[in-house]
């Protein structure tokens, strides 16, 4: 059966409280998922008391923060910290977003910050995403033609075909929307999600691209792509302001159009 | 045995089915059909008098006949279908899943042959 307990090495214990220095008046409380798969132990969250008045406006520079002076064992993935690398897409105050676009101020009470939900975890923030990552490659996405590439000039492309790119191109591969998807969580042994999804559909309406009947064909199966139930929560996290969902049903109409 | 297969290759596994797409589209058209054949269902049983003779007078009419036989279809067909997604959803096991497919398609049918059965029974018996 689909899995809706934590296994019991997978409960989440309570952790350490880590006091905000005396004197410090502006706080803002953190609850931060820790765990060490090597130990041994079970996952536990750890409380840090973080000073606002010395501490930048996102979720990543609090995180950052308690990292650099509070608590060095904390681990986490960042890079550009301005929403366009997708390193520290996580879970928090319940939703999947990025920590770095994420203000701290927008969250009520006590900020939570877990890991991406249902996937194997490398260590506290780090989720193990290797089977997510194999799904985009699996919808090959790059370009596929039979035609040969013009000696002389680019694959042209007219204004009108390369806005139906937009809203597709920008995917950033952060695992918010895929991680966010019951279906993805239950199944995701099978059924591609959100994210490799909305790629393959970016190359199946790129104009310049030639295998879009292929590419259907690899998606046409009760797991791959018809595990989707239009539950919505893809378009609903994701922190660019795609939606994954709609490029999932853009696709069903065209495979309901080529058997038509 | 530990599993030294590429994270690619367990993704792709055996490959696209090839399949999925008539199960989607005849679950929305079943869905479409149910509305209109739903509703009059409702409004004739509420209307009709609850003695077997006028039910069965009822029944014996060609359109209602006709009408009745396919909401039965439409039913378990679109119950077929559905249950087959929530059952794909929840249980994991392959050995599992198949046992469950099978036995919840053969009572959609069973359920649905006795319900056209009955509807024509009234309809063309004495």
């Amino acid at each position: 059966m689909a899995e809706f307990t934590l296994p019991a090495n997978s409960v989440i214990k309570p952790g350490k409280l880590f006091k905000a220095a005396a004197g410090v008046t502006n706080i803002k409380r953190f609850v931060v998922y820790r765990y060490d798969p090597g130990s041994g132990e079970n996952p536990y969250t750890d409380t840090y008391e973080v000073d606002m008045d010395s501490c930048g406006p996102m979720v990543l520079d609090a995180l950052l923060k308690i990292k650099d002076e509070m608590d060095a064992t904390l681990s986490l993935r960042r890079s550009c910290r301005e929403g366009i690398c997708g390193s520290c897409s996580m879970n928090i105050d319940g939703g999947n977003t990025l920590a770095c676009t994420q203000s701290i101020a927008s969250i009520k009470g006590d900020v939570k910050v877990y890991p991406l939900p249902h996937q194997p975890v490398v260590k506290d923030l780090v989720s193990d995403l290797t089977n997510f990552y194999a799904q985009y490659a699996s919808v090959e996405p790059w370009m596929k033609t039979d035609t040969a590439t013009p000696p002389d000039r680019e694959r042209l492309q007219s204004r009108e075909d390369r806005e139906k790119l937009d809203g597709l191109y920008e995917c950033i591969l952060c695992a918010c929307c895929s991680t966010s998807c019951p279906s993805y969580w239950w199944n995701s042994d099978r059924y591609l999600g959100p994210a490799a999804l909305l790629n393959a559909y970016r190359w199946i309406v790129d104009s310049r691209d030639e295998a879009a009947g292929e590419r259907l064909d690899e998606l046409e199966d009760p797991f791959k792509l018809y595990r989707c139930h239009t539950i919505m929560n893809c378009t609903k996290v994701c922190p660019k302001g795609l939606n994954p969902a709609k490029a999932i049903a853009e696709t069903k109409k065209l495979m309901v159009q080529r058997k038509i | 045995m530990r599993d030294l297969r590429s994270p690619l290759s367990r993704v792709k596994g055996l490959g696209s089915a090839r399949e999925g797409t008539g199960h989607f589209w005849h679950q929305r058209l079943t869905a479409l059909l149910l509305i209109p054949l739903a509703l009059w269902i409702g409004f004739c049983i509420a209307a009709l008098p609850a003695d077997y003779a006028t039910l069965a007078a009822w029944v014996r009419q060609p359109l209602v006949t006709v009408a009745l036989v396919l909401l039965i279809i439409a039913v378990f067909y679109h119950a077929q279908l559905g249950l087959q997604i929530v059952i794909e959803d929840y249980v994991a096991s392959h050995a599992g899943r198949t046992l469950v497919l099978l036995i919840s398609n053969l009572l959609c049918l069973l359920f649905g042959t006795v319900g056209v059965i009955s509807v024509l029974k009234i309809s063309f018996g004495a």
